[in-house]
Parts: structure tokens; sequence; C-alpha cells
């Protein structure tokens, strides 16, 4: 089967800057790709330079088998059957929904037009609005008008460049699903950019942490969460914080966090970097462990406290909110967890 | 803050072989930049007798009373402007919202013709000295009287009809200006007078300076005004050393002198207009406004009336009385071939500047280099040359390319090309086109700095070529721009008088030459007609800014 969409070893620059320095990617049809990472980490650049707006300066980017964009050739991005939804939406204040939607499907006849048009706001659930301006619709109705006008003309893949971020929160996960599913349903390929993981986890099958230019890891949700590959994803995804530990003969871990369970090849004397996430230390009157709290916050449903290890290192604690102890007490904790993430200590 | 955001769009593939966007830009900027090119380079070229003769005669009689005029109209802006702008845009007091739009009319009025009327009125003859003599019973010579034709006369006419310039920038200043500057003024024990000259003035200086180096430029690119009321400066010298002595070269290298005194002003415009940046608050909500009752109401309107009744209702309304008294004889068939023609050539280089100016702003959208977005700069410098000065730029490369196809033909064919560009419509448009483009590129270029640029893009990633998008997407958008653009081109070109006495074809006449012709001859009657109708057309762009100034200030 090949490739809907097949990036290799592609580098793009402005100027002396590498935005992007060295990213391969695929992504089979059907399915739905995101690039994550944070602000600055050339993920936007990429998929510009899949759309044809910006050069590649190295690699090659391959839609549907055919290569369009080297460095040496640049197909225009009107020739690339490439849908895009824009941050912005970038909807056409002149023209109505219905012309909107119609814009990319001028190769169709008028009447072929006028049912897809018809097909495609059904789907997005806006038949009645067909008539209407863009600035007469809500923002999340704007959304579903630029999906459905980029969904129009059957690309080969569909590009959404955080098309969720102008939105409210609240809305914003609840549409990510949405739109997930109508891409699903339709069985079309499509790469997604966001800097929000809930984005990312509600529409996506794989997804791509950038950092600096470079992929860091590509996994599903799943396994980003619970086997980062490396101290950046480690931290990027999920709330974690890394503790310095070591391993004694017994392959107990110092400080008393108990025995390391990983399937890293440990040794006596490792010095390595423990992911703890804040439900991993759960409260235990029982326990005889306990941490001084140097900071608390009040979320509701949970109190999340910081704690200071008896070497001096912070860690996090997620406690039910009836559990109210003021800063500076200890506080009685036991360690609840399968599995270690531990990395090599690189920084000594 | 969107900083990074450029709204431009680098087509990728276009970057190896250049674009026909990109040859056409590069091409139309660099014809558009000959007449200003051909005049500073007429000052290697060698320098003739007549140049030393105006060197030791009146070039400094050129120089002293440009930089009079200069002066005075500095000044005389700036009171006039500024004072208008904090009084209606600060202050509360009877009128105040008639004044927002109203303090614009003087801009209808071209310098010449508000000179001519005020000659009309104030000289020997006219209605005001003759009420003067027969109320005080005084004679010829027994009584003083202010001379209109004089570089004072001039310096008021000119302060009456560009004042506009300073009020209309220096208001945006002051409307935009942090209100809580300005209450931290107050609270720091200031009161209102004292925090409009310390704080509120010095904040609005760049938008003040270039308001005035605005109305400078246009104050050295005057003809009608100094020629006719007999001072001497650049643009009457080059008219003079061209039509009187005949010596083209020699009006190019004075052109070329007063480039001179209008770079410093663009650069002093420009640098201006930089610091503005640093000078604009975050305006959150309208600041509270300072109420003038009484006395100080009534004084503010006073000040303000006198203002627009000088600038515009008395002028106006002497040129509708002349007019209306002689309808018989001045609304004749050639009055309604003098509009015909006027609004021909209006529109004809209205036309082309949106056309060039569309090619320009979307070309520079396309492949923002730095060669074309200096191209474009460059395209755009004609605003301030004064239009004697593109005349002469235009005059020498047309008659040098007229010559040499007619000594070419004449040597080879034994035929006469004769004129065949100097003296056309043609050599007139590409001379309106080359002073008149940054106005509809400046609609163009802010038009299109609206539209984001994903929405180019996602009109190219729905399968359309740059030409199609242009077509497709950005002109239906841009409507308001591109007619707002047609007329100022069509206003300017009307009222434009310069250019047009040295460019036109012979025996060719138009509303602004007409009345320059008749008021030289001391028709100023006569001159009434054509003059207030190229007032009335000019209040259509006053009335443009009206309306969107109303909607700025709606309460």
């Amino acid at each position: 089967m090949t490739n809907q969409l097949e990036l290799k070893n592609v580098r793009v620059s402005y100027g002396d800057f590498d935005a992007v320095k060295d990213v391969s990617l695929n992504l089979e049809k059907g399915q739905i790709g995101c690039l994550l990472g944070p602000s600055g980490c050339g993920k936007t650049t990429l998929l510009r330079a899949i759309a044809g707006f910006e050069a590649v300066a190295a690699g090659e980017v391959a839609i549907s088998g055919r290569i369009v964009s080297s460095n040496k050739n640049q197909i225009p991005p009107e020739q690339r059957k490439v849908g895009m939804v824009f941050q912005d939406f970038a909807l056409f204040p002149h023209l109505n929904i219905e012309r909107n939607v119609g814009f990319g499907l001028a190769q169709l006849g008028r009447s072929a037009r006028q049912s897809r048009i018809a097909e495609l706001l059904s789907l997005v659930g806006l038949e009645s609005s067909a008539k209407a301006f863009p600035h007469e619709l809500s923002g999340g109705q704007q959304q579903r008008v630029a999906l459905a006008r980029a969904m129009a003309p059957e690309p080969d893949i569909l590009l959404l460049d955080e098309p969720f971020s102008n939105l409210d929160s609240e809305l914003r996960e609840q549409l990510a699903g949405e739109v997930g599913q109508i891409l699903r349903q339709k069985h079309i390929t499509a790469l997604l950019v966001t800097h929000d993981q809930q984005e990312a986890f509600a529409m996506a099958d794989h997804i791509s942490v950038l950092n600096a230019g470079l992929v860091a890891q590509t996994d599903t949700p799943y396994n980003l969460y619970h086997n980062p590959g490396n101290e950046f994803v480690a931290g990027f995804i999920g709330q974690g914080t890394l503790l310095n530990i070591s391993v004694n003969a017994l392959g107990e871990m110092q400080p008393a966090l108990g025995q390391l369970n990983t399937e890293i090849p440990t040794a006596p004397g490792d010095m390595l970097r423990l992911l703890i996430r804040p439900d991993d230390i759960v409260y235990d009157a029982g326990s005889e462990t306990s941490f001084e709290i140097i900071q608390k916050a009040f979320r509701g449903a949970h109190y999340l406290y910081q704690l200071k290890a008896t070497d001096g290192q912070i860690m996090p604690c997620l406690t039910p909110s009836h559990v109210d102890l003021p800063v500076g007490a200890a506080l009685p904790i036991s360690f609840n967890m399968q599995h270690h993430v531990v990395f090599k200590n690189t920084r000594l | 803050m969107e900083i990074a955001t450029t709204s431009t769009i680098e087509i990728p593939g276009s970057q190896a072989r250049p674009s026909g966007w990109r040859i056409s830009l590069v091409f139309v900027a660099s014809v558009i930049s000959i007449p200003v090119l051909v005049v500073v380079a007429s000052l290697a070229l060698p320098y003739s007798d007549i140049w030393q003769h105006l060197r030791d005669t009146v070039l400094a009689d050129y120089i002293a009373n440009s930089a009079a005029l200069m002066i005075g109209v500095g000044i005389g802006t700036f009171l006039l402007g500024v004072s208008g702008a904090w009084l209606t845009a600060m202050c509360n007091f009877p009128g105040r919202r008639f004044f927002n739009w109203a303090l614009l009319l003087p801009m209808a009025m071209p310098a010449y013709i508000i000179a001519y009327t005020y000659t009309g009125l104030l000289d020997f003859t006219g209605p005001v000295q003759t009420a003067l003599r027969d109320y005080s019973g005084l004679g010829y010579g027994e009584y003083w009287f202010p001379e209109i034709r004089s570089v004072g006369g001039a310096i008021c006419m000119l302060s009456l009809v560009l004042y506009p310039y300073v009020y209309l920038l220096a208001r945006v200043a002051f409307t935009e200006q942090s209100t809580a500057v300005l209450e931290a003024s107050r609270s720091l024990g200031k009161n209102p007078w004292q925090t409009f000259a310390q704080v509120a003035l010095p904040l609005a200086r760049p938008a003040i300076v270039a308001g005035v180096s605005l109305a400078l430029m246009e104050t050295l690119a005057d003809y009608g005004t100094v020629d006719y009321f007999g001072v001497s400066t650049f643009t009457t010298g080059i008219f003079r050393t061209w039509y009187g002595l005949g010596e083209l070269r020699s009006a190019a290298q004075l052109s070329a002198l007063l480039l001179l005194f209008v770079f410093a002003l663009v650069v002093l415009e420009r640098w201006s207009r930089n610091k503005m940046r640093f000078h604009h608050g975050s305006a959150q909500g309208t600041p509270a406004r300072i109420n003038l009752p009484g006395w100080r109401g009534i004084l503010s309107f006073c000040l303000l009336f006198s203002t627009v009744f000088f600038g515009f209702l008395l002028p106006a309304g002497q040129l509708f009385l002349w007019a209306a008294a002689h309808w018989q004889d001045t609304l004749n068939q050639a009055f309604w071939d003098l509009v015909l023609n006027s609004f021909m050539l209006a529109a004809i280089a209205a036309l082309c500047c949106l056309a060039l100016a569309l090619l320009l702003g979307y070309g520079k959208r396309l492949h923002p280099g730095p060669v074309e977005v200096s191209a474009v700069r460059m395209s755009g410098m004609g605003y301030a040359v004064p239009g004697t000065v593109i005349a002469v730029g235009v005059l020498i490369p047309f008659a040098w390319f007229d010559n040499t196809l007619d000594s070419f033909l004449r040597e080879y064919f034994d035929l006469s090309s004769g004129l065949l560009l100097s003296g056309t419509l043609g050599a007139l448009v590409f001379a309106y086109v080359v002073r008149f483009l940054s106005v509809s590129l400046q609609s163009v270029e802010s038009g299109l700095l609206k539209i984001k640029p994903s929405i180019d893009e996602s009109a190219r990633s729905l399968g359309y070529r740059p030409l199609q998008v242009l077509k497709r997407i950005h002109v239906p958008m841009l409507r308001p721009s591109l007619l707002t653009a047609l007329l100022l081109v069509f206003v300017d070109v009307l009222k434009e008088l310069p250019t047009t006495l040295i460019l036109r074809p012979f025996n060719f006449n138009t509303l602004a030459v007409r009345t320059y012709e008749l008021a030289s001859d001391e028709r100023l009657v006569d001159a009434a007609a054509p003059a207030l109708a190229i007032v009335l057309i000019g209040l259509l762009p006053v009335i443009l800014m009206t309306r969107a100034m109303i909607k700025e200030d709606p309460q």
C-alpha cells in the first residue's frame, strides 16, 4: 500500500535558520496524523511546506506517490490536490457559505456542484445556513464551513493548521472529536498541527512530537503518555516531573522510592532520571514515608501539592481535596507506579 | 501582536524562473521612475551660460522666497491644524461635531483658486476696499491696506487650504492617545491645558511633523498661487526658464535643486511616521472630553468657524456669486467642452493609476523580495515631486525619443515622424500617472494589508492561479478601496495645474488651465465657473472622509 503522504528528510529554511531540520514521516490512506509541539518547533512551517506555501531546502514531499516538493522542483499549491483548514478559517467574506464551499469546484458542472455542496453542508450540519455570509455564523460554524470547503474538491490529503485555537476552550475538544469522526467516516487522510495535547489526543491516530525542527517521537497517544521515548516527550506530554535517582545493589531507588521496575537494563550505581506523574504519588495515612509540603493549589476535587524530598528534590502529588494540610506540614505518601519510566541521566 | 505575520506569500517554484508578475512589476517601476531620474541626472550635465545667469541673478530670490513660504505655511498650518484637531478631538463645545468634517472643506479648494478669489475680493476695485472707501470717505492712496499679492498673501492662501493635512494627522494622534497617560497627568496635578502642552502635544509631535511636511510639499509644488501673486519661487523659475528662455536643461537643473528641498521633507516625513509607532498608546475607550462652557465654548466656535469661513465658505460663496451672475455667458458650449476634456483626462489617468497600483501592490504581495519592495517604493515617490518637475522630467526623454526617431527616419527612409510622443495626451497621462500613482497605490496597498494571507492561501490550495485569485478574491473584496483610489486620483488630476500647463497638447484646455488663463488675463469673474466646477468635484473626497469620520464618532 502506498503512503498517502510521505516526507523524506525534509528541511525548510528561512535564510540561515532551519525551521525544520530533518523530518521523515508517513501517513497511510485514511490515517489522521498530528504534528504536536511547542510554538517555534517548526510544525506550522512543515505543514505549509506540504501545502506548497514554503519551499523545501532539502528532502522530498510526496503526496499519493507524486513528488510535489524537492529542492529541484516545487509544484505550486493550486496543483497539489491538498485541502487546507486555516487557523483563522480564511473564509471569503464576500461569498456566502454555499459559494465558499463551492469555490474549489469550478471544474464540476452546475448540478454536480450543487449536489456536492449540499452533501458537504449536510455532513457538517449547516444545510440551513447555505445562504448566510461568514460573519453571520458563530466561530464553531465558521470552522465547519472551512472544513467543508477544504473537503469539497476531494483532496488527496487534508491539512489542518491549529484549526480549533480560535474557539472557546469548552468547544474545542467537542469539535475536535466531531471533526475526527467526520474525517474517519469519509476515510480522509489528514494531518493536524496543534500545540494542544487534548486536541491531538481527541483526533489523531498517530502523533509526531516535534522539537526544534526534529521529530522527538512518533507514536500513538497512549504510548506517548505512558512510554515517552525521551526526556523532551516525557516533559511535554502530560504533567510530570523528572527526578534524579540512583540505583543500589538491590535494585532499589534512592531516594527511597521502592523497587525499580523498568525494561531498560540498569546496574548498581547508575544515575537515572525517573518520570513522576502527579497521580503516581498517593496520600497514604499509614505510610512511614512523608515529605514536606512546600506549595499547595486547590483544584476542586483535588489538591495539587508540591513536596520536597529529603534530598531537596521537588515532586508533585495529587490528593483528594479533603486531605487538607498546611504548607510546611509533612504529607505521608506511598508510591503507586506499575511501571517506571527512566532515562539515563545525561546531565551529569 | 502579529509582528511575525507579514502579509506575504512566497510562492515556491517561482524563485528559480522570474515570473511574469516580477518582470512587469520591475518594468513598470523603472518606467515610472524615469522622469525623476532624468531630472536628477541633469545635475551631472554641463551648466550653460543661462544657468550662470540664473545663479547670479534670481536663484537667491527663489531660495529666499521658497524658504519664507515654507516657514510661513509651516507655522500657519500648524496653528490652524493643531487647534482644530485638539478642539474637535478632545473638547466639548457647541458645534464640535459640525467642525469634525467642516474643517476638511478647504481641502476641496485648490490654492490657486482661493488666491484668485481673494484677489478679486481684496484688490483696489474689489468689494472690500470699495466698501471701505465709501464708508470712510478716503480716496486712493490715503489709507493703508494689506497687499494680497505678496509673500505674506501667498502664505495666508496656502495655509488656509493646506492645514487639513495637519488637522487630519493630529486628530488621529490625539484620539488614539492612551487615555491613561492623559489621566495620569491630570492626577499628578496638571490642568487640562498643561496636560495638552506637556503631554498630548509632545506625544502627537511626530504626527504633526508628518502633516506639516505634507503641507510643505504641496507648498513647494504650488505654481498657480505664486505665479499669480508674482512671488518668484522654484516653480515659477522653472516655468520662466523653459518658456521664457527656452532652456530645458537649465529648467531640469533648477528642478533638481527643488528636489533637494523636497527630499529633505520626504526624509522628515518618513522619519516622523516611523516615530509615530512608538508614540502609539493603546487607546482604551474615548477619553472624557474637556467641557468648554460659556465664553470659552463661544471662543472655540468662533475660532474654528472663521477657519472654515475664510478657508471655504467665503471663497466658495464668492465664486458662486460670480458664476451665477454671468451664468448665461459662462455656462456655454465651451464650458461643457472643458468639463468633458477634464473628466475624460482624469478618468483615463485614474484608471491607468488603478491598474498599475493593482499590478504593483499584488505583485509585491506575491513576491515580497527586496528588489520588488524597493521598486514599489520608487513608484510611490511621485506624491512628493512637484508637477512642474515631473513635467520637465517627462518632456526631456520624450523629446529625445521624438528627435532621435525623426532624424533616424529622415536619414534612412526620408520620412519625418514629427513629434510622436511629446505634446500628446499620452505624455500628459503618463505624467499624471507618475505624480499620482502613489495615491492609488496607497489605497490598494492598505486594502490588501487588511486581507489576511490565509485568504490567498486557501484560494490557492483550492486550485486557483495567482491572477485568478486576484480577480475572484481580491478585486471583489477590495471594491471600496479601489473606488476610493479611482476617486482620489480623478480629483487630483482635475485640480492639477502646472503639469497640464506644460504638457497639454496645443489648444487642448481643461478646467484648471482655463481658470488659470482667465485669471491671468484678470477676468476673475469669467474664471469663476470653471473654478467652481473644480471645487465642487473636489468636495467628493471630502464627503468620503466625512462619512468615515461620522462612523468613528457616532454619538
